[in-house]
C-alpha cells in the first residue's frame, strides 16, 4: 500500500470506528451527520439479497429521515432496554474512483441487558460507498446486509 | 374425545380470566400441536406468489412441524412433512426453490413434487446382499401428506381429515377480508422474520387486541394512522375464533394534522422532517388505513396504509415463537407505488416504527410470569356483554379466542363467570 493508499484506507477505517462508538455510546443524534444529505441506510435480511428489489427492513433515503428515526426512537418508540456494543472488522477498500470508495467490512453487534447479560445479537456485513463531502468522509451509501436475517425481538438502534 | 383429566383449571366460561401456565408450560404446548394445530384447523403455510412454476417448493411450518409446500407438474399444491419415510432426516434442505426431486441426503431416497417415494438405491440388492424384499412396495413408503387448500393465492394445510371445507372455516367477514387484499394478483417483495422469545398465543392476542395499539404504539397515535377513537368496523366468523378489524381514519398523509388524540400515546409538536415517508396512494376507495385480519391459529394478514404483509406465527417451544412476515404489493404495481410499499415497510417488521413494541410487550410478560402459573390475566375492557361484530376497541374479541381455545384444548371450566 502506497502512503496515499494506506492514508484513505486509515481515514476510512476512523469514520467506520466513529460510526460504531456514536451508536454504542447513545449519541444517535449524531449519527446522521456521518452521511451525505441524500446519504441511503438500508439494513437488509440476507435472505432478501436474492430478489430484486432487495426489500430492507430499515430504510433511509436522507439524512433528514435517519433524524425521524433517531427522533421516533427517542420519544415515541418501546423498545428492549440494553447497550449495543458495534464490532467493525475485516475493513476493505474494494475500488477507489475520483475519491468515492467502495468498502465492505463485516460487523458483529452485542446487546448488554440491564442485569449485564450479553448475547450475540446480529453478525453481517457493511457494504459502503464512502465519499469526500467538504473535506470529510461521509457514507453515500451504507448498506447492512445480516446474515442474523431472523431478528432476536427487534431493531431499535441502527445496525 | 373427551379427556379424563384437563391439563389445566380453566378459571371463567367467558375468557375472561387466563391462566398464565398456559404460557409457560411445555405440556400445554405439547397438547396444543395435537389439539389445535394438527386438529381440525386450517393453518397458513405460503402464498401461491411464492411458488407460481411447476417444481417450486418452500419450506414452511405447521405449528412446530416442519413441511415442504410444492407445486407439481400439473399445477397442482401438495404439502408434506419435511422428514425422510426411511430415517427421519430432514429432506429438503433449502428454503426454497424448484426441483423435480427431493432428495434425502442420508441414503438417497427420492420423492416427487407430491411428496411420494419414487425410488431408494439398491432397491433390489447389491452383489446378493441388501436390498429390499419383493413386497417392499414405494406406495408405502411416502412422505407424510396434509391436504392443502388455497383461496385467492393464499395456501392453507391440514393435518385432520375432519377440518370443514376452508369457506366454512373462515366464515363470511373473513373471505371478504381476504378477498379485499387478494383480488388482484400479489407479487411478494420480500420477508422479514423475528425471534421472539414468548409464547405465541401473546402474539394471536396482540393482534385480536385494539386497546393497546395507540397506547403502545407511539408513533400510530402521533401520525393518525391510528387512534382509539377512530372509526372502525369488524367481523368475526360463527365460531368466532378468528377476527377482522378495518380502521378508518383520514387520509394518512394529512392525518396527523387533525384529530382528537383522546388518551393515546402521542409525541407533541413531532413532524417528520422528511415526509416521503407517508406518501404512496391509498390501493383501496374504502378509507380504511388500517386493516388486521386474525386467522386462527396462525395467520396474520395486515393492510398498514400501503404496506401489505401476511404475518405466520411459527411456534417453536412454550416461550418462543417466531414471526414470518411476508410483505407483497401487486404485479400491476408502477414503479412510484413499489417504491412506496418499500419506503413504508420502515413502518412495520422487526425494525418497524409502529410494530417493533409488540415483541417487547411479548417478551415483557414472558419475563414476569415464571412463576404463579395459577394466576390469571384480567381481560374485562369494553365489558364482558359487548357485542363481538361492534364493539372494536375492547377485548372482547381476545375473549373469544380464549373461548375457542379452550374448548380446542378441551379444558374444563372450574370457576364461575367472571
Amino acid at each position: 500500500m502506497n502512503d496515499a493508499a494506506s492514508q484513505a484506507y486509515r481515514a476510512i477505517q476512523a469514520l467506520e470506528y466513529r460510526y460504531a462508538r456514536l451508536l454504542d455510546d447513545d449519541r444517535l443524534e449524531e449519527w446522521p451527520d456521518l452521511f451525505v444529505e441524500r446519504g441511503i441506510y438500508k439494513v437488509i435480511p440476507r435472505e432478501n439479497c436474492q430478489r430484486q428489489p432487495q426489500l430492507a427492513i430499515l430504510f433511509c433515503d436522507s439524512r433528514a429521515m435517519m433524524m425521524d428515526r433517531v427522533r421516533s426512537l427517542r420519544e415515541a418508540n418501546v423498545y428492549n432496554l440494553h447497550y449495543p456494543r458495534h464490532v467493525v472488522s475485516n475493513i476493505e477498500i474494494l475500488s477507489a474512483t475520483d475519491g468515492v470508495f467502495e468498502v465492505a467490512a463485516c460487523y458483529t453487534v452485542y446487546q448488554t441487558d440491564l442485569e449485564g447479560q450479553t448475547r450475540l445479537f446480529s453478525v453481517g456485513q457493511y457494504r459502503d460507498v464512502i465519499t469526500d463531502d467538504g473535506g470529510t468522509l461521509r457514507f453515500r451509501e451504507k448498506i447492512a446486509i445480516c446474515d442474523t436475517f431472523n431478528i432476536p425481538n427487534l431493531l431499535a438502534i441502527p445496525l | 374425545m373427551s379427556r379424563e383429566t384437563p391439563l389445566i383449571a380453566w378459571p371463567s366460561h367467558d375468557g375472561s380470566r387466563v391462566p398464565f401456565d398456559v404460557f409457560t408450560r411445555a405440556d400445554v404446548f405439547a397438547r396444543e400441536q395435537e389439539a389445535i394445530f394438527r386438529g381440525p384447523v386450517w393453518n397458513y403455510v405460503a402464498l401461491e406468489a411464492e411458488l407460481p412454476q411447476p417444481g417450486d417448493f418452500k419450506t414452511s411450518f405447521v405449528g412446530d412441524t416442519p413441511i415442504v409446500v410444492s407445486r407439481a407438474e400439473d399445477g397442482s399444491l401438495h404439502a408434506f412433512v419435511n422428514r425422510c419415510a426411511h430415517r427421519g432426516a430432514t429432506v429438503q434442505r433449502q428454503p426454497s426453490g424448484n426441483t423435480r426431486q427431493h432428495r434425502c441426503v442420508y441414503h438417497q431416497w427420492c420423492y416427487n413434487a407430491r411428496g411420494e417415494l419414487t425410488g431408494v438405491p439398491y432397491r433390489r440388492n447389491v452383489g446378493g446382499m441388501g436390498g429390499y424384499a419383493v413386497d417392499f412396495d414405494v406406495k408405502d413408503h411416502g412422505l407424510t401428506k396434509l391436504r392443502v387448500t388455497s383461496h385467492k393465492g393464499v395456501i392453507f394445510a391440514t393435518f385432520h381429515p375432519g377440518t370443514p371445507d376452508l369457506e366454512a372455516y373462515l366464515d363470511e367477514p373473513l373471505l371478504a377480508a381476504i378477498d379485499r387484499l387478494f383480488s388482484r394478483p400479489v407479487r411478494v417483495l420480500g420477508h422479514m422474520r423475528q425471534r421472539v422469545r414468548g409464547n405465541w398465543k401473546l402474539y394471536a392476542e396482540n393482534t385480536r387486541d385494539p386497546y393497546h395499539a395507540a397506547l403502545l404504539h407511539g408513533f400510530h397515535a402521533t401520525f393518525g394512522t391510528y387512534r382509539t377513537n377512530q372509526k372502525r368496523t369488524g367481523g368475526s366468523d360463527r365460531a368466532r375464533a378468528h377476527t377482522t378489524g378495518s380502521t378508518y381514519g383520514d387520509d394518512w398523509r394529512t392525518a396527523h394534522q387533525s384529530g382528537d388524540v383522546g388518551q393515546d400515546k402521542v409525541v407533541e409538536n413531532y413532524s417528520l422532517a422528511d415526509p416521503s415517508l407517508m406518501e404512496g396512494r391509498p390501493d383501496f376507495n374504502d378509507g380504511v388505513t388500517v386493516q388486521i385480519t386474525s386467522i386462527f391459529p396462525c395467520l396474520v394478514v395486515q393492510q398498514i396504509m400501503n404496506t401489505l404483509a401476511t404475518r405466520h406465527i411459527r411456534p417453536k417451544a412454550a416461550d418462543d415463537f417466531e414471526l414470518y412476515w411476508t410483505y407483497f404489493g401487486y404485479v400491476d404495481d408502477d414503479e412510484q407505488m413499489t417504491a412506496a410499499r418499500l419506503k413504508q415497510a420502515n413502518l412495520v417488521g422487526p425494525a418497524g416504527l409502529i410494530s417493533m413494541e409488540d415483541s417487547e410487550a411479548i417478551e415483557l410478560i414472558q419475563r414476569a410470569i415464571v412463576r404463579d402459573g395459577q394466576e390469571n390475566a384480567f381481560l374485562e375492557f369494553g365489558g364482558l356483554n359487548a357485542d363481538l361484530d361492534k364493539d372494536r376497541q375492547g377485548e372482547a374479541s381476545v375473549r373469544a379466542f380464549w373461548r375457542y381455545y379452550a374448548r380446542m384444548m378441551e379444558l374444563s371450566s372450574t370457576g364461575v363467570d367472571a
